[in-house]
């Protein structure tokens, strides 16, 4: 990660920026950690060397004529106005050049977009204003949510290194291997990109795109939504650890446990009464991370886009309609169904923090086995 | 170019008017109505300036200080139309009326009433987009593209109204391309043959029909977004058969075009600048023509280079990456043509050919940064970054907006029969040349090292360039202050201009009285 190929960039730095930029690795692309990614890189280089020459040459000859053909020098204008020659020429050459770069961009662009022979693969869904990943090999799927918190954004806190860059649960993949993603949304576009991989592919609601990579080095690799998909556009970074392959095994077999292990749990809740203190204070945690963007931490929301919650008719009376938009959201609206992103304890406690926070207080205690009803009610899993 | 056996001698006899609001109101005067354009984009141009400021105030520092993200989008969103639709396309719509029928000797525009008309609705357009600002839920805010469903299914209850104003800025818009077809079709005078015309009347007859073209698929697009909100219609709605992607491929038909739309009359502009402070002929005539047809002809086939992240199959990146390289080739002959305009002339630099010489380089510029983008293994890590917000920026603000602010002081002693003052308009020049680049410039660093565009907040490792780019920011709208200045003393008074105000001026513009009479060419010149 830390390579400084940046360096060619450092006279344009310098004359711009000082010093402090010398180092130049937060000027330009990065090389990333794949084949891909370096051959991205390499053509981006070629081609900006490109640019620059064709930049050198229109600029210079253009500096020469200020400083030589100009009227206080007392030059006469010369007459001439136009050369069939001269125009077939400086025709000719930009094609010649496109010529040049295109081969290379053609190459690269096949081998980027041939995701056959995958040994692993990840289907990645967008929603407002996270990503959920399934290793459809695996039996492991989980939500991934910015971890920054909110009092650093709101400048009460001191920002970290990984300010707006770090999630709860990153995406693990495994080095050596060729990894296929498959992406899609629940809602609006977003785009996953990751730099040191050079992946960037939009996730369309209703339609999968592919996308693949194979990494050399294990590391933290870091990236963000670059699709503008409403409010926190800004707040929905990506992570991605890559593993030695059995490292990655390791992780995934503990993943899986866990997951069963939630499971299981979920079964045991059924029979369990939660009490009020309990869930409210899960039920905050939960709300602060997966409400507070649209509905605000003091639940006024932000109408008429978001409604409030405070006060709000379902929050303090409707009980069976208040489950429902929980499990199901509002199909053609931003209110996604959270049956699949939270837990049955972490949606039970929701509710009744719903149900009792900012003055809305009902005493409701909502418990698991009410809702786990309603999920088999209809069929949902 | 061309010269006048038979200059106009009565127009300054019936130089008469209609006085007060009424002048203004009911005029279907050229000039009037072309000043009423340039007015109307310098109002929308400080607008749309102010929510920049905005923005950049925002972005100043990492952390969210001064506005909540869905004010911030609202602002990006609305700083987007109103610069596009609101200060550039009217800017030079307002050139286009004041300077066609003069170039070419026609008494007037073809169609004078409808000139008042397309004018008149263009304020109410904005003034329905301004409001929504103010109304519960703000704002439209899904970025000037309005992607789907982001701008369906997903928006605020304003955006009927967002619907409503861009439709009527189409029809304005549209209302204005006939007219400039009109006109320079039937109404240039004796002797004005094609490849006589000015280039400025040439890009813009081009233009127009690009506009004539590609409005009504705007105005397709956005009905579509309306109806697929209000009346459960699924044009981009996955779940009713439709496809979201569908969106940006009619959108871009009209994109892409449109950007070109925003920079061919630049062209013209600049191919009449620099010939007259090189005093000498502009170089291949012709073949800045021809590159100009060329250009909007293989405008209709790029769009999808900025959709090569949608998933598209390989064959159509390759053919959109092609595509887009090729147009490069025309753009590149603009620009050597220029430059062998300069070559060996006898060159001087008053404030319109600072303009001028900033805007070849600095297009040049973001004509190159075009051409990165349009390589696609790259474009996907360029994409929906700072570095396309670089890029369009050098092509629009230091390209777009420096032609127009050229323009104005090029045929400002036209306008107002007096010459500008040269040392404020020298120290406006170089204010707005370096904080443009202060502002732009490192906007491509951050892009490549990362930074996506339309966020109110980012990462540490951007902070840096981010209080360049706004000090930049901040410099570069205090410098359009000095214009200001500028205009308003010019308007008031200032030294006497001549008919021919610059020295190396060729065309018919310049054979008439400065300030140009009321009336010109009610019989028209005889053009050798
Ligand atoms: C992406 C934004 C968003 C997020 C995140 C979100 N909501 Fe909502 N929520 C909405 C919107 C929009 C509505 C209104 C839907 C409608 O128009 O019927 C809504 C409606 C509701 C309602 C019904 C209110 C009513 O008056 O009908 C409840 C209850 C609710 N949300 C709770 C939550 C809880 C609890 C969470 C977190 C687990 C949450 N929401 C997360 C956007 C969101
Ligand atoms: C040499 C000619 C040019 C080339 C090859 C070129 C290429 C491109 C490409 C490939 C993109 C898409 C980048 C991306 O989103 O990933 C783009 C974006 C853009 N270009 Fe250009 N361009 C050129 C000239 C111009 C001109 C003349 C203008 C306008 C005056 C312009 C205005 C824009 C705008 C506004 C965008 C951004 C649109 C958006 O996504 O919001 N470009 N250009
Ligand atoms: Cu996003
Ligand atoms: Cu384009």
């Amino acid at each position: 990660m830390a390579k400084t190929r940046g360096w060619r960039w450092s006279l344009p730095a310098l004359l711009l920026a000082g010093p402090a930029y010398a180092s130049g690795s937060n000027l330009n692309m990065t090389p990333g950690v794949t084949d891909i990614s370096q051959q991205v890189y390499d053509l981006h280089m070629t081609i900006f060397w490109i640019c620059c020459a064709i930049g050198a040459v229109v600029f210079s000859a253009m500096f020469v004529s200020i400083l030589l053909h100009r009227k206080s020098r007392g030059v006469k204008p010369a007459t001439f106005h136009e050369s069939t020659k001269v125009e077939i020429i400086w025709t000719a050459i930009p094609v010649l050049i496109l010529i040049v770069m295109a081969i290379p961009a053609t190459r690269v662009l096949i081998a980027m977009e041939d995701t056959s022979d995958s040994d692993v693969t990840v289907l990645i869904t967008g929603s407002q204003w996270r990503w959920h990943y399934e290793y459809l090999d695996y039996d492991i799927n989980y939500f991934s949510i910015l971890a920054t918190p909110r009092g650093q954004i709101e400048g009460r806190l001191p920002k970290g290194e990984n300010y707006l860059l770090e999630v709860d649960r990153p995406l693990v993949i495994p080095t050596d291997k060729k990894v296929r993603f498959l992406m899609t949304s629940d809602d609006v576009i977003h785009s996953w990109w990751v730099p040191d991989f050079a992946i960037k592919k939009d996730t369309n609601p209703g339609f999968i795109n592919e996308a693949w990579t194979q990494v050399n080095e294990p590391g933290i690799y870091r990236g963000q939504c670059a699709e503008l998909c409403g409010m926190d556009h800004g707040f929905m970074p990506i992570v991605v650890i890559a593993k030695e392959p059995a490292d990655f095994e390791i992780w995934a077999k503990a993943e899986e446990e866990r997951i069963a292990e939630i499971r299981a749990e979920e079964q045991r809740l059924l029979a369990l009464q939660m009490n009020l203190d309990e869930q409210m204070e899960l039920g905050e945690r939960v709300y602060l991370a997966h409400c507070a963007a649209c509905h605000q931490p003091n639940g006024e929301g932000l109408p008429p886009m978001f409604p409030a919650l405070k006060g709000n008719q379902v929050a303090t009376q409707d009980r069976a309609e208040h489950i429902r938009v929980m499990v199901d959201g509002r199909p053609g609206t931003s209110m996604a169904s959270f049956a699949r992103q939270l837990s049955l304890r972490e949606l039970t406690s929701v509710i009744t923090y719903g149900r009792n926070a900012w003055g809305n207080d009902t005493g409701d205690v909502v418990q698991a086995a009410e809702v786990y009803e309603y999920m088999q009610g209809k069929g949902s899993n | 170019m061309s010269t006048v056996t038979t200059a106009d001698h009565h127009d300054e006899h019936h130089d008469h008017k209609p006085t007060g609001i009424k002048r203004w109101l009911f005029t279907t005067n050229h000039k009037d109505i072309g000043s009423m354009y340039l007015i109307f984009a310098l109002v929308m141009f400080f607008i749309g300036g102010a929510m920049a400021m905005v923005i950049r105030l925002e972005l100043f520092q990492p952390g969210l200080q001064f506005v909540d993200p869905q004010f911030f989008n609202q602002m990006t969103t609305v700083h987007g139309l109103i610069m596009v639709f609101g200060a550039v396309m009217p800017a030079f719509t307002g050139l286009a009326n004041w300077m066609i029928p003069m170039m070419i000797g026609a008494p007037d525009m073809a169609l004078p009433r409808m000139n008042n008309w397309s004018f008149w609705i263009l304020p109410f357009a904005f003034l329905i987009l301004l409001m929504t600002l103010f109304m519960p839920g703000g704002g439209p805010d899904f970025g000037w593209t309005f992607y789907a469903p982001l701008s369906t299914t997903y928006s605020n209850d304003t955006t009927a109204l967002f619907v409503f104003s861009v439709h009527i800025m189409g029809i304005s818009s549209i209302m204005g391309a006939i007219n400039v077809i009109v006109t320079i079709v039937n109404m240039r005078a004796p002797g004005m043959t094609w490849m006589k015309m000015p280039l400025f009347v040439w890009t813009w007859l081009i233009t127009a029909f690009l506009l004539i073209m590609v409005m009504p698929v705007l105005a397709g697009v956005v009905t579509m977004v309306l109806t697929d909100k209000y009346f459960a219609t699924s044009f981009f709605d996955a779940a009713g058969g439709g496809d979201p992607v569908l969106f940006q491929h009619i959108f871009w038909f009209f994109g892409h075009p449109e950007v070109y739309i925003m920079i061919l009359p630049a062209f013209g502009i600049i191919s009449a600048i620099v010939p007259t402070f090189a005093r000498k002929k502009l170089f291949g005539y012709a073949s800045m023509v021809y590159a100009t047809a060329s250009i909007a002809i293989l405008s209709f086939l790029v769009w999808a280079h900025h959709m090569f992240t949608t998933g598209m199959p390989v064959f159509a990146l390759l053919f959109f990456m092609y595509t887009t390289m090729l147009i490069a080739v025309p753009t590149g002959v603009k620009v050597f043509n220029w430059v062998a305009t300069m070559w060996r002339g006898a060159m001087t630099f008053e404030v319109p050919m600072m303009f001028a010489l900033a805007f070849i380089v600095l297009f040049t510029i973001g004509g190159l940064s075009g051409v990165m983008l349009a390589i696609t293994p790259a474009d996907f890590q360029y994409h929906d970054t700072y570095f396309v917000v670089a890029h369009f920026h050098y092509v629009l603000v230091s390209g777009a907006v420096f032609s127009i602010v050229a323009a104005v002081y090029y045929w400002l002693p036209k306008w107002t029969g007096h010459m500008y003052d040269e040392r404020l308009g020298q120290m406006h020049f170089w204010c707005s040349l370096i904080s443009v680049n202060l502002l732009f410039f490192p906007m491509h660093f951050v892009g490549l090292a990362g930074m996506p565009r339309r966020i109110p907040d980012y990462a540490l490792q951007f902070a840096d360039f981010n209080a360049i780019i706004s000090v930049g920011g901040f410099l570069f709208g205090l410098s359009q202050l000095i214009f200001v200045w500028v205009l308003i003393k010019c308007a008031r008074g200032g030294e006497k201009a001549e008919a021919r105000a610059w020295e190396g001026a060729e065309g018919l513009e310049w054979e008439v009285p400065s300030p140009a009479p009321y009336h010109t060419f009610d019989t028209p010149p005889e053009v050798k």
